[in-house]
């Protein structure tokens, strides 16, 4: 026990506070950044917020890579999805003139857009990378309205910080907060390989977020609401993903 | 044994916080087999990579199949596949079942282990650079790189006698190579091809994917620097087995080199 010095005692007391002290400040600076996940409790939280705060400090403006199109996959491989049911069929059936997505939460001017509005907007087309958790991927162009321009156009409140974007399929949604939201190569996409966005691809409209995983991007969207909290949604996890057991940013 | 777990992190706290300090210093630490930092760094890898190996498996077990360039998937000729079943339907295995889905807990498993084991590697490095433990342990000596002193090392290994007393002190030439070897080229790879599957980082740095080849063509390099990691892990837990696991696990996890062994 002689070998516990005081010189010792102290200098650990004191390398412990500064460490301490340290981790504190360093939690409260990611907090205010916006650098902590919503889904950073439990055990996988230290990973998940060292992941989203290091690729927030180094990828918030990086683009995504983008290829020739002699690089399209042909054929591209459509995920399976759970069945659509008899309301998306008459849907499909009418050409989805009936189709809407509607914007809400924190905006000035909350709106509900058809295919046909959404397709006059302004029109972005990038071939890009799709890549699922699962290991596979695909390369297609996509085109469609950034979402940054749906988003200006209801006049998005300057307090919001994450959008939550619905799926016609009750239980899928998803969350990105606004560095993503805000990114020219976010878009509403509703047209894939130089012609209408298949069913299978998502189609009528399909949110693609390709700075993330396959799971971002959902399929069949009818709802996107501005948020400045997470909390209030679900289990307050951010989006179903941490629900089911998957990290809520998938820019892994 | 609560005693013995007091000296090792009093060890642990000398050599960390007054590594040079001539005075006090215990007779345990001079002699010490291997120094605190190298024994920590050592397990915290161990678990890590525990973890890594048993969900980068349930993750690959989604997707048993490879390819090379950018893209791939089923609908892709691969560049080969692995005769196992898959957690997906989507995927055509031959075999008659799906195994259950396990992605989710294995993929925040694998990236908080990949972050604990790239920090302790980041700790290791500035230690070893430091105190010049890469250059007094693991570089081999010039006179050792001789094709003729690697021939008697590798015959020595072949007859598999059992580890002289000389040996329990330091590293042979063979030992030294292969260490060198895993922590400079197979981890820093293994983390750089795991980095350019994630789509973030390759918006950030795109030339790190594209030398590699591809996404998909990182994905393979990773499993194959994977697979020799895991080797090396059998390699060397069974020559640690052969030359003596008690005395080589002892050294690793209190310090004390083979003849301070007797019971006390």
């Amino acid at each position: 026990m002689s070998k516990f010095s005081r010189r010792k005692l102290i200098t650990s007391s004191l390398a412990v506070t500064a460490g301490a002290s340290g981790l504190a400040v360093a939690a409260r600076l990611a907090q205010r950044y916006g650098l902590i996940p919503p889904d950073a409790s439990g055990f996988y939280g230290p990973g998940e917020t060292l992941t989203y705060a290091a690729q927030r400090l180094l990828t918030r403006h990086s683009f995504a890579r983008e290829f020739a199109p002699s690089q399209i996959s042909k054929p591209p491989f459509a995920n399976e999805v759970d069945p659509l049911g008899d309301e998306f069929k008459r849907l499909q059936d009418a050409g989805f003139v009936d189709w809407r997505l509607h914007v809400d939460g924190m905006v000035a001017r909350p709106a509900s857009f058809s295919l046909a509005e959404l397709r006059s907007f302004p029109v972005r087309s990038q071939i890009t990378h799709l890549a699922c958790e699962e290991g596979w991927s695909y390369i297609a162009q996509w085109s469609g309205a950034p979402l940054s321009h749906i988003l200006d156009r209801v006049g998005t409140l300057p307090q919001a910080r994450y959008v939550i974007y619905r799926s016609f399929q009750p239980d899928w949604w998803e969350s990105i907060d606004m560095a993503d939201a805000l990114h020219p190569q976010t878009l509403v996409a509703h047209g894939m390989n130089g012609g209408e966005l298949p069913v299978a691809f998502g189609g009528p409209l399909r949110l693609r977020v390709p700075r993330q995983l396959g799971y971002k991007n959902v399929k069949y969207i009818t709802r996107l609401t501005i948020t400045d909290s997470l909390k209030p949604f679900g289990k307050g996890l951010g989006s179903a993903s941490p629900e089911g057991g998957y990290a809520w940013y998938a820019g892994i | 044994m609560k005693y013995a777990l007091i000296d090792t992190l009093s060890e642990m706290a000398d050599s960390v916080w007054a590594p040079t300090s001539g005075s006090v210093v215990p007779a345990a630490t001079v002699t010490s087999r291997h120094s605190a930092i190298v024994r920590v760094t050592h397990w915290i890898t161990t678990l890590c990579f525990l973890a890594l190996l048993v969900s980068g498996v349930e993750i690959l077990i989604s997707h048993p199949r490879f390819y090379w360039g950018e893209a791939g998937n089923v609908l892709t000729p691969p560049l080969f596949k692995l005769p196992i079943p898959a957690s997906r339907a989507t995927v055509p295995t031959g075999y008659g079942y799906v195994l259950p889905d396990q992605n989710g807990w294995s993929r925040y498993l694998h990236f908080q282990a990949a972050w604990f084991a790239v920090l302790t590697g980041l700790v290791y490095l500035v230690f070893g650079s430091v105190t010049g433990h890469f250059r007094q342990n693991l570089l081999p000596a010039g006179a050792d790189l001789s094709w003729q002193s690697l021939a008697t090392v590798i015959a020595k290994h072949l007859s598999f006698r059992s580890a002289s007393e000389a040996d329990a002190g330091s590293y042979n030439v063979l030992q030294r190579l292969t260490y060198l070897f895993v922590i400079f080229v197979l981890f820093p790879l293994v983390i750089w091809t795991g980095l350019a599957m994630s789509p973030a980082i390759a918006s950030a740095f795109p030339a790190a994917v594209t030398v590699l080849g591809g996404q998909q063509s990182a994905r393979t390099i990773h499993f194959f620097v994977s697979v020799f990691l895991l080797l090396f892990l059998l390699v060397h837990v069974v020559m640690v087995i052969l030359a003596g696991f008690r005395i080589r696990m002892r050294a690793m996890i209190t310090g004390r080199p083979a003849k301070n062994m007797e019971p006390r």
